[in-house]
């Protein structure tokens, strides 16, 4: 069924004609849409057609306390929640000059990694389903939901964790939890096997994701792009070594690069960032329990607690590229302005438009999931 | 990690490996509920008798989902700060933040471990949920989130108040507490999750949130504006009410799971704050709001210019009725002038309140004794309306032997003597007999003398009372009163005024069994093997007061009804004879707030009486 506000691209007496792919489709990874004009199998043009999942949510969040958009931000991005509680209290501990303890920021890096494993497993199966492929996603998401389990365990929520609060987290890490955490990183390890013989090693999709959707490094930053898309192309800047922010600069981990930016490329940076993600995880289960001390700095009453006028620009990487909260407060009780700089938008618009011009019609999927967008990230 | 180069080719036969796949277990699981996390956000359950319904849960809640609703069933107790609002939620909108879980000042809301609810067919309304103890599905579940010290989010401690340090205070009548900083007084309004309960349990209704939020907000103006809508004794109740309000405060309460320490606002303190940092120009102009300019034509007259009487005056004048004061002492103010000690209450404060009253148009007469100076009779004939708010000035004797001696003196007489500036020398030693705030009043009075007089406090206080078990006198009046050097005795009652020579020597006391029968009357049981003697050049009964009801004349106290030795009222004030209100301490109290809240009530009866 066509959508009301459809309108049919004149075409002239070319060869050329319309498709129009999404929003629910099984090729599509979220709710938005493309639309390509086609010559034979080849794309002409190929347009992002977002604004499915608009929900207004930087709108929303001028409307509540400053303690209630907790509850909103998780939802910008369904598959990587993280990094939003994080960036957004960042911001808001940043206006107001506090720190979460350091307890807290260890904590934190904790879910940002858990955060960016499940991602990752939940891209693998997305990615290779658009090959054709459906049993990377089966495993993907079986694999995702122990880390689930563990976000459960730790936060109260499996998907939303609102786990962050301005000034640190809201509780502590339950009893045996890093126990439970080293056993599922033993288990992800190995299934590393696993995953490569029937993916990564596969000659199949090797060939079907090699030089498919190239982007060079100029390009890249041309279009913004940022996060394992930008490291596919050679360019190995990741905002946690760059301009660390938390702990980060107290560990250690490698920046995995690829050079030829295409879709294998982009796939095998997030492979390896997945055993990066174990390796930082590794490192956080032996300092964790030497850091004592409290988890929380204490914010004012959140009924009546004005962030005091001052603007905040607070930046993390997360599992799609650089995520940022510039947040701007006029000293009252609810955020001036909330402005979310999601990586997903320069990649499902303009790259994905950009890339998409002359690549096969069976590749346009491939390419896509290949750059991680996360739609409700696009429209905010 | 192995490594995979972006040139590996990879193999056909990769795949092929996980064909091993076959011969392993599948691990499916069962579709029945798994046991959910120790600290999952499942449904919400809530404790009815720790819930206070405060609301503070639907204020914080993210979509709008909770609703209070009203339960009939449960009683409401305005003193205790409960009411009978309880919480429902909506799932249909719930996001599952719990962040009304980590707001409740009792920890009465919190989340189980079950997460599975379905409802059938066009039964939605199964979404919109009650929550009690048991659960959604009245299944018991384990709880979940609950509230932990670090997810509370309420911020539980008050700001300290500073005061004056005991040896910098002893030999003098200055003020004890310093007042907040507007920086600590914006701190502490910060606090108030505006629930209300203050301004249920305050007699008078102040409107407690509404001035601690103005003062949050910085705006002290309106902050006065919202006391002088309800109290015109602000600075008086600005530093000695009873704070009924703070008892009530949601804040204030703890718990034992989750919250071990909690202070309500210091919502006295912010008031005190406010009504001095505002001019007393600005306050006289706030004060005038809402004054009628066109005369009733009536007139009515009040006996006594304690905050009872003063507050129906300041009401009547402003609804434009002529009202006239009299007064038998000097000064305006009754107890909170003859009775409360200037450390306590400064008078220049006391007078700030008494110019504002009387520029909305009151006129008091000072120095007239009604029944001495004027007659009953004669001001029932001048007025429409009479009002009797004379307090209670007469001290209780405790009629043990001895107590008839000119050296065992009654509290109120003393508290009254040291304001009028009398030459008073004080006594080398004392021996105060109550254990009330009025008995601390007068050791703490006596001790300064002392020490200004002799250099040395020798003030012993013998109460019935045991000390933090049902003792009479507020907490801090205690700490502060042996801070300054003054002996409580407490499970003491009096034997005895050992009097040698028609001098008095000392008190001598027993010990206490009980106080109350086992019926609840007063009547005292003492062991009397139990005997201590306390040398003391005078004694001092602080042991209750009544009115002095003479001034009505005999024809009235006989026309009027009475309840136990007080006139009887109505619920408006009104007594049995149609043109005669009573108000305050001598008909309820004591206490200023009471005093202020029946002023206001016996006005609105009298306003309607005259305007009928």
């Amino acid at each position: 069924m066509r959508p009301e506000n459809y309108q049919a691209v004149p075409l002239g007496d070319s060869n050329e004609y319309e498709i129009f792919i999404g929003p629910n489709h099984p090729g599509i990874e979220g709710n938005y849409a493309l639309k390509l004009i086609l010559d034979g199998d080849t794309v002409v043009k190929g347009t992002t057609d977002a604004g499915y999942l608009h929900r207004g949510f930087e709108k929303l969040m001028e409307g509540r306390l400053w303690i209630q958009n907790l509850a909103i931000v998780p939802r910008i991005c369904v598959p990587d929640p993280a990094p939003m509680e994080v960036s957004y209290s960042l911001a808001v501990e940043e206006i107001m000059g506090i720190d979460a303890p350091i307890r807290a920021q260890w904590i934190r890096v904790l879910q940002l990694e858990l955060s960016r494993i499940a991602a990752h497993l939940f891209t693998f199966g997305g990615h290779a389903a658009t090959t054709g492929m459906y049993t990377p996603m089966y495993w993907g998401v079986a694999d995702r939901d122990l880390v689930l389990d563990l976000f459960e365990d730790f936060t109260g929520g499996r998907v939303y964790s609102i786990y962050n609060i301005p000034g640190g987290v809201r509780r502590e890490l339950p009893e045996g939890f890093l126990e439970k955490l080293s056993h599922l990183l033993d288990y992800l390890e190995s299934r590393q096997n696993d995953y490569d013989n029937l993916l990564f090693t596969n000659q199949i999709f090797v060939q079907r994701a090699k030089g498919v959707g190239v982007l060079s490094k100029e390009d890249a930053l041309e279009y913004g792009v940022t996060g394992p898309n930008l490291r596919a192309c050679g360019l190995a800047f990741d905002v946690r070594r760059d301009d660390p922010y938390l702990i980060y600069d107290q560990l250690e981990f490698d920046i995995p690069t690829q050079q030829k930016g295409d879709a294998w490329s982009r796939i095998l940076v997030r492979r390896d960032e997945l055993f990066q993600s174990i390796h930082i995880l590794r490192q956080v289960i032996a300092k964790l329990p030497s850091i004592k001390g409290p988890i929380r700095t204490a914010i004012p009453n959140p009924l009546s607690w004005n962030v005091p006028a001052g603007e905040a620009y607070a930046r993390v990487e997360s599992s799609k590229g650089e995520l940022a909260y510039y947040v701007v407060s006029d000293g009252g009780d609810k955020p001036y302005r909330v402005h979310v700089r999601g990586p997903s938008s320069m990649h499902a618009v303009q790259t994905l438009e950009f890339l998409a011009k002359g690549a096969r019609i069976e590749d346009v999927a491939q390419i896509m999931f290949s750059l991680d967008a996360c739609p409700p990230e696009v429209d905010r | 990690m192995k490594k995979i180069d972006y040139r590996d080719k990879g193999s056909i036969l990769n795949p092929l490996k996980n064909l091993q796949f076959f011969a392993r277990k599948p691990i499916t699981e069962k579709l029945e509920p798994r046991p959910a996390s120790a600290s999952y956000r499942g449904f919400h359950i809530n404790d009815m008798d720790l819930c206070i319904g405060c609301s503070s849960c639907q204020k914080i809640c993210d979509n709008a989902a909770i609703t209070m609703v009203e339960v009939p069933s449960i009683k409401e107790d305005a003193a205790k700060g409960i009411r009978n609002l309880r919480p429902a939620i909506d799932y249909g909108r719930c996001c599952w933040c719990a962040l009304c879980v980590d707001i409740c000042p009792t920890s009465a809301i919190e989340m189980t471990r079950e997460y599975v609810h379905t409802c059938d067919g066009d039964d939605t309304d199964s979404y919109f949920v009650f929550p009690s103890e048991n659960g959604i599905h009245d299944l018991k579940f384990a709880k979940g989130w609950t509230k932990t010290e670090d997810s509370d989010l309420l911020d539980r401690i008050r700001r300290p108040m500073g005061e004056m340090k005991p040896e910098a205070r002893i030999n003098n009548f200055d003020e004890v507490v310093d007042g907040f900083t507007m920086e600590m007084a914006v701190e502490e309004a910060s606090r108030c999750v505006d629930c209300g309960l203050c301004e249920d349990a305050c007699p008078a209704h102040m409107h407690a949130p509404n001035y601690i939020r103005s003062i949050y907000e910085g705006n002290l103006e309106q902050a006065v504006e919202w006391m002088y809508e309800t109290n015109p004794f602000s600075h008086v109740c600005g530093r000695v009410c009873t704070h009924i309000c703070e008892d009530a405060c949601s804040l204030g309460r703890v718990d034992e799971n989750g919250v071990k320490n909690s202070q309500p606002i210091a919502i006295r303190w912010l008031k005190r704050f406010a009504m001095d940092n505002v001019s007393k120009a600005t306050i006289k102009h706030i004060a005038q709001k809402g004054k009628t300019h066109i005369k009733s034509g009536k007139s009515v007259a009040v006996i006594g210019a304690g905050p009872a009487g003063l507050t129906a005056a300041f009401d009547l004048a402003k609804k434009g009725h002529r009202v006239t004061v009299y007064e038998a002492l000097p000064k305006a103010g009754g107890m909170t002038r003859y009775g409360i000690p200037n450390y306590r209450l400064p008078e220049d404060r006391l007078d700030q309140d008494i110019e504002v009253i009387t520029s909305v148009g009151v006129k008091i007469n000072y120095n007239v004794r009604v029944g001495t100076d004027i007659s009953m009779q004669q001001i029932h004939q001048e007025n429409d309306a009479v009002i009797l708010a004379i307090g209670l000035h007469n001290g209780r004797s405790t009629r043990i032997s001895g107590s008839d001696n000119k050296a065992v003196v009654k509290a109120v007489d003393l508290l009254r003597m040291i304001p009028q500036g009398d030459k008073f020398i004080a006594p080398k030693s004392a021996v105060v007999i109550g254990g009330g705030n009025v008995a601390m009043d007068i050791a703490r009075s006596m001790a300064r003398l002392q020490m200004k007089q002799h250099n040395k406090v020798n003030v012993v206080v013998s109460a019935l009372e045991a000390l933090g078990n049902s003792f009479l006198a507020d907490d801090e009046e205690v700490s502060e009163s042996l801070e300054e050097g003054i002996t409580i005795l407490d499970s003491r009652g009096p034997k005895q005024c050992v009097i040698s020579k028609g001098r008095l020597t000392g008190l001598e006391t027993v010990n206490v069994l009980s106080i109350f029968d086992n019926k609840g009357r007063f009547s005292p049981k003492y062991d009397n093997s139990d005997l201590q003697y306390h040398p003391a050049e005078m004694v001092i009964e602080a042991i209750g007061q009544s009115a002095d009801i003479t001034l009505l004349g005999k024809d009235l106290i006989e026309e009027l009804d009475w309840d136990r030795g007080r006139i009887k009222i109505n619920d408006n004030g009104s007594t049995s004879v149609e043109w005669l209100w009573s108000a305050g301490d001598m008909v309820k109290g004591p206490d200023v707030i009471n005093a202020v809240a029946d002023g206001h009530r016996v006005a609105n009866d009298i306003d309607s009486y005259l305007t009928r």
